[in-house]
């Protein structure tokens, strides 16, 4: 059973940072200046990254118990909207440019504490993983913090834009911190440390975090948005039409 | 007479294979002719993402996903160092981007053209990206400096871009049925606009004698396509595919392959803004630039706050 558990715990990992590169990767040529799209998609490229080192470990963990044959491919392309264990905030729309970068920074900072964490686990390929990946996670929330106080103290404009994304997302995040079963650490325990990191920037940014707001649940679970059965439609596509091939 | 004597030394300089730098007298057609051309080579990195960003979130494997959104990234970098070149011609970067969204500046006529399947993204690693190398090496050694130093990164990594297309239909190419036909179509569908991308025949190109001359070129039109024709021709038959032009066959006196006519109109419809993209492109471009208007401002604007709050620190 210690198995199973771990197996969910990594495809939820997994399922985060792939769907999170997913959406991101839509900036891609698409971006507002063309230094920011190439920063972007690093970060899009990272969580790859990421999302790969985690099917692959999910893989062999499922092939070991389930005498499968399953690989990081079939587990990304083959698995329907509710076996997606992602949290909901990664499938959310892009939305403007100040939303896509809060989202990277609500989520990276939560990251970068799991990862913390995760590194000292006893499970030395996830501890590996995580080690490997908070070099990128700790560019990820610079380069976000950097433009979360850009924008809060930018233009009226661009201010404007920063507290509406928030009050979009905000909602969202209470959902890293839900305890279930198969988490690999306590996550509530590092609540507060993640509230102190977005209050610092949001000081430097003229920005507050709401008061108390009903928090989205159901990621983990694999019950989604609305959004999540189109990303998977498009993402999964030509595997779904061409099953079994090698492309 | 110093207009003379010092067009008599710049062109001793290129005769003696010394760099044009930003800094040196150069004839104003020179300076014309290479701002035109870098711009329009940045301009075309930048239109080179979208008919591949638009296989981004179908890629069919993580792996390919990875590899083609790198790929992509490649060309916003090729982008910036293209636009820094072109702006010691004396252009700033938002006046080249504003030209190309207003639709005045040109970019490279194959981005036009609509990426449909999966297997397009092996053929325009192939055949658009092995067309624009062989121009690109040359480029290595053209005359103007920062030009000629752009173009020897860019070449590193087009040559990769270049052997992953031809990776991509290889596997599709040893598929099945289905993953054969989605090769051969795709090969179909960019050959004839890949040899156009080597631009107007010889006969018919007005720039290409003083390009020469001033070593902006060194070969020219029909030489590089003849270079690349015969390049695919060879290459082709490792995929087990054709090429669409029944005219194609070996000549064993020239020792180069013959070819079929290219369709002109086509060709000089597409670059009248007549191809089947080319509304999309700008539309896509204007719509991430207008967008992204307030991001700079802001960004702008957060700068000018920082630097007066550090200006009042120190007084």
């Amino acid at each position: 059973m210690i198995n199973q558990k771990t197996i969910n715990a990594t495809l939820h990992l997994a399922d985060t940072t792939l769907i999170l590169a997913q959406k991101n990767s839509e900036w891609c040529a698409h971006g507002p200046i063309l230094e920011q799209d190439i920063a972007i998609t690093n970060i899009t490229l990272d969580l790859i990254g990421q999302s790969r080192m985690f099917y692959q470990y999910a893989a062999e963990l499922i092939n070991e118990v389930e005498n499968k044959n399953e690989t990081e491919d079939t587990l990304a392309y083959f698995r329907s909207e509710r076996e997606f264990k992602n949290f909901l905030i990664a499938e959310l729309p892009n939305g403007d440019w100040a939303q896509t970068i809060l989202r990277q920074f609500f989520f990276s900072c939560f990251h970068q504490l799991l990862f913390e964490k995760l590194q000292h686990i006893e499970d030395k390929q996830i501890s590996a993983i995580a080690v490997k990946s908070l070099k990128e996670i700790n560019y990820h929330v610079k380069w976000s913090s950097e433009w979360v106080i850009r924008l809060g103290d930018g233009t009226l404009e661009s201010h404007s834009r920063m507290v509406k994304a928030i009050e979009i997302l905000w909602p969202y995040t209470g959902e890293f911190f839900n305890a279930e079963e198969n988490d690999l650490i306590e996550v509530k325990k590092i609540k507060s440390n993640w509230i102190q990191k977005i209050e610092a920037v949001f000081f430097e940014a003229n920005l507050l975090i709401p008061g108390n707001v009903f928090m989205q649940t159901g990621g983990k679970q694999g019950i989604h948005t609305e959004h999540l059965g189109y990303i998977l439609t498009e993402m999964q596509s030509l595997q779904r039409a061409y099953p079994g091939l090698e492309w | 007479m110093f207009l003379q004597e010092a067009e008599k030394t710049f062109q001793e300089k290129i005769d003696s294979e010394i760099k044009i730098e930003p800094k040196d007298w150069m004839p104003e057609a020179f300076r014309k002719t290479n701002l035109r051309q870098i711009s329009q080579h940045a301009h075309s990195e930048i239109v080179g993402m979208l008919p591949e960003g638009n296989w981004i979130s179908r890629a069919p494997s993580l792996k390919r996903k990875a590899i083609l959104i790198a790929k992509v990234q490649d060309e916003a970098g090729h982008g910036l160092y293209l636009y820094s070149a072109a702006e010691t011609l004396g252009m700033s970067r938002e006046q080249m981007v504003a030209d190309l969204n207003s639709g005045k500046a040109k970019y490279s006529s194959i981005f036009n053209y609509p990426t449909l399947t999966w297997a397009d993204m092996g053929a325009v690693g192939w055949l658009v990206d092995g067309a624009a190398i062989l121009n690109q090496v040359m480029l290595c050694r053209t005359s103007y400096g920062p030009y000629a130093r752009a173009m020897v990164r860019i070449c590193k990594e087009e040559s990769f871009h270049q052997r992953q297309g031809f990776e991509i239909l290889l596997i599709l190419s040893k598929g099945s049925k289905a993953q054969r036909e989605m090769c051969q179509d795709a090969i179909n569908r960019w050959w004839w606009p890949s040899l156009m991308m080597f631009g107007p025949k010889d006969s018919e190109s007005t720039n290409s004698d003083q390009s020469i001359k001033w070593k902006i070129k060194r070969k020219t039109n029909d030489e590089l396509r003849q270079q690349f024709v015969d390049m695919i021709a060879e290459q082709i038959k490792l995929l087990g595919m054709t090429l669409p032009d029944k005219d194609l066959k070996w000549n064993d006196k020239t020792k180069h392959y013959d070819f079929g006519e290219i369709n002109w109109d086509e060709f000089w419809n597409v670059v009248k803004g007549n191809g089947p993209c080319n509304k999309d492109r700008l539309i896509a471009r204007n719509k991430a630039h207008d967008e992204g208007a307030w991001v700079r401002e802001a960004a702008i604007a957060f700068a000018e706050k920082r630097k007066s709050n550090i200006n009042t620190k120190a007084a």
